[in-house]
């Protein structure tokens, strides 16, 4: 960096995009400040989760050799929670797609390894404020000084204040959020491998539907690590107004789930922890790029929440962005115009390809949440009741009946209703 | 297991002045008063005698959700300093 603390790009937030960012720009020799509160990169930043494999190697191709990972994930389990019953449908396969990761270790993996490829690691400093010039943004304000730069990058996670505080974004709805709550529970290596029958590096990803999170818009997750279970839910922060819940208190309804329970016995809380989710998906994507600017990641809403899938948005935004930059930086352009390719690239990609395929899913998840994530979860748990039930009372009438509670539970008007979301929903992913 | 022993897994290094502002106005006047059951540190809680919220800042998990979620959109909500605050283990 020059004297006067101007350098050729800041990125602010070491999380997955703002790393992946800056390796990029560092790879090809420019000159890059990442900024970080946390004391270490990773030390503020929660997820599930799982890490994708074929993205992450994108930006660090020796990482499943390198890197701090717990468990490669070779299961998912889809677990339809009822009061007290369940029903799961298993997906097993012997592959990498996915590992379990600690953010606290992995992130911080991560910046070092950026740090290797040349990029200045500034820690424990909050961003307070960008500085503009006119309609440029060339610079940002920390806590301690001022640092200037051609391009600032956004990375700064899903509350992005800074991207709101330059009029990229408008501020956050309760109902494009998640507040996810989670606890890290130690078991050790053997008990994990013989509940969820993998051997010492495999994992199971399972993801929660209803129960405690019955009718309202909540997904529960479980992640194996090492040593240890990690099990949590996000909730739309709408529901948890509207309905007054305590998301600690959900979580622990769930953990007691008879089918929960058994996975998670015994064991000792290691970290409890909360975090926001953006979900507004693609009709909620910030303004992208400015004069001096771009936003990545979280910051610019890149979640696929169906999918579970951040972290690798967050990176190949990072990684677009920091291409752009390279460009931008070679021509001395730092325009709207120019820094907006980082947009066409994004759009170009499955980032947005994705985002949009799902553009109508949580509008129309909103307007149907009692439906979809509350009684037809339960029926069909009510159905597998049924199903399994050995009760002397011949076959048919249990399936008679079974059909006609479909139409006598609810309002046929529902029904229709139902069915028509469904069909939307179905024409708007496909087509 | 209740809340705090929850929060007590948690390495925290408080500091001394709060990044949370409610705006005592606002609180007197709200109804829902959301951040009280919504937060997930429970950081804040309505004291009747005083009208006015108690705000356990140094609870905080960063979140960002109290912001969000007020009732007024009046909660003056900033990180803690670089040093401060809560540091995650695991995440
Ligand atoms: C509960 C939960 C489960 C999830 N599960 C998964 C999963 O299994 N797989 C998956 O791929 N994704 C998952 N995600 C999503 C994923 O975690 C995010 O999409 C991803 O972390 C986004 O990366 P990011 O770099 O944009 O933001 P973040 O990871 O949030 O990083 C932002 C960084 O910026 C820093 N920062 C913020 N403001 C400032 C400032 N003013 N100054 C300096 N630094 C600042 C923060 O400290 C942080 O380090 C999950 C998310 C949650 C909450
Ligand atoms: S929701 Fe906002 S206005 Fe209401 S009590 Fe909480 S901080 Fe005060
Ligand atoms: S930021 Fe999150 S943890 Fe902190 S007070 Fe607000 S809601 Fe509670």
């Amino acid at each position: 960096m020059t004297d006067n603390n101007k350098t050729d790009v800041i990125v602010v937030g070491a999380g997955p995009a703002g790393i992946a960012c800056a390796i990029t720009l560092a790879r090809a020799g420019k000159e890059v400040v990442l900024i970080e509160r946390g004391s270490f990169a990773g030390s503020k930043n929660v997820f599930g989760g799982a890490i994708y494999t074929q993205p992450t190697k994108e930006i660090f191709p020796d990482f499943e050799t390198e890197a701090p990972v717990e468990r490669c994930n070779i299961e998912h389990k889809f677990m339809i929670l009822g009061k007290k019953d369940s029903t799961t449908i298993t997906y097993r396969k012997e592959d990498n797609v996915s590992y379990s990761v600690i953010r606290a270790k992995f992130d911080r993996w991560m910046a070092e390894e950026a740090k290797k490829a040349g990029v200045i690691l500034v820690e424990e400093t909050v961003v307070k404020e960008l500085i503009k010039n006119g309609t440029t943004v060339v610079g940002v304000r920390t806590e301690l000084e001022d640092y200037f730069a051609n391009i600032v990058i956004l990375a700064d996670g899903v509350n992005s204040l800074l991207a709101r505080s330059i009029g990229l974004r408008k501020d956050i709805e309760t109902r494009d959020v998640a507040l996810s709550v989670k606890e890290v529970i130690k078991l050790d290596k053997d008990t994990i491998n013989n509940r969820f029958n993998v051997g010492n590096s495999q994992g199971v990803i399972g993801e929660i539907f209803g129960g405690a999170m019955s009718g309202i818009l909540g997904l529960g997750f479980m992640y194996t690590n090492v040593d240890s279970v990690t099990i949590g839910l996000g909730v739309t922060l709408d529901d948890l107004v509207e309905n007054n819940y305590r998301p600690f208190e959900i979580l622990e309804q769930l953990k007691q789930h008879p089918s929960i329970a058994p996975l998670i016995e015994g064991g000792t809380l290691k970290e409890y922890s909360a975090h926001l989710i953006p979900e507004g998906g693609y009709r909620k994507v910030p303004q992208l790029c400015d004069n001096g600017v771009m936003v990545i990641g979280d910051a610019a809403m890149l979640v696929n929440n169906l999918h579970w899938e951040g972290t690798n948005l967050a990176m190949i935004s990072g990684k677009l962005a920091g291409e752009t930059a390279i460009q931008a930086l070679d021509k001395e352009n730092y325009s709207k115009k120019t820094l907006c390719e980082y947009e066409k690239a994004l759009k170009k990609s499955f980032i947005m390809k994705d985002l949009k395929t799902y553009k109508d899913l949580m509008n129309i998840a909103h307007a149907r949440k009692k439906a979809f994530m509350g009684y037809y979860l339960n029926k069909i748990n009510s159905f597998f009741e049924m199903f399994t039930s050995v009760n002397s009372i011949p076959k048919k009438e249990g399936y008679h009946k079974f059909i006609k509670s479909i139409f006598t539970d609810r309002k046929f008007t529902e029904l229709l209703k139902d069915i028509w979301a469904l069909l939307r929903l179905i024409w708007s992913i496909l087509l | 297991m209740n809340i705090d022993k929850k929060l007590f897994t948690l390495k925290y290094s408080p500091d001394i002045q709060s990044h949370l502002k409610p705006n005592k106005k606002d609180c007197k006047n709200c109804k829902t008063k959301a951040c009280t059951f919504i937060c997930p540190a429970q950081v804040y809680e309505w004291s009747e005698e005083k009208q006015e919220l108690i705000v356990r800042y140094e609870n905080c998990l960063e979140c960002g959700a109290c912001r969000i979620a007020c009732e007024h959109k009046s909660l003056d909500w900033k990180y803690p300093k670089g040093t401060k605050g809560v540091t995650f283990k695991q995440g």
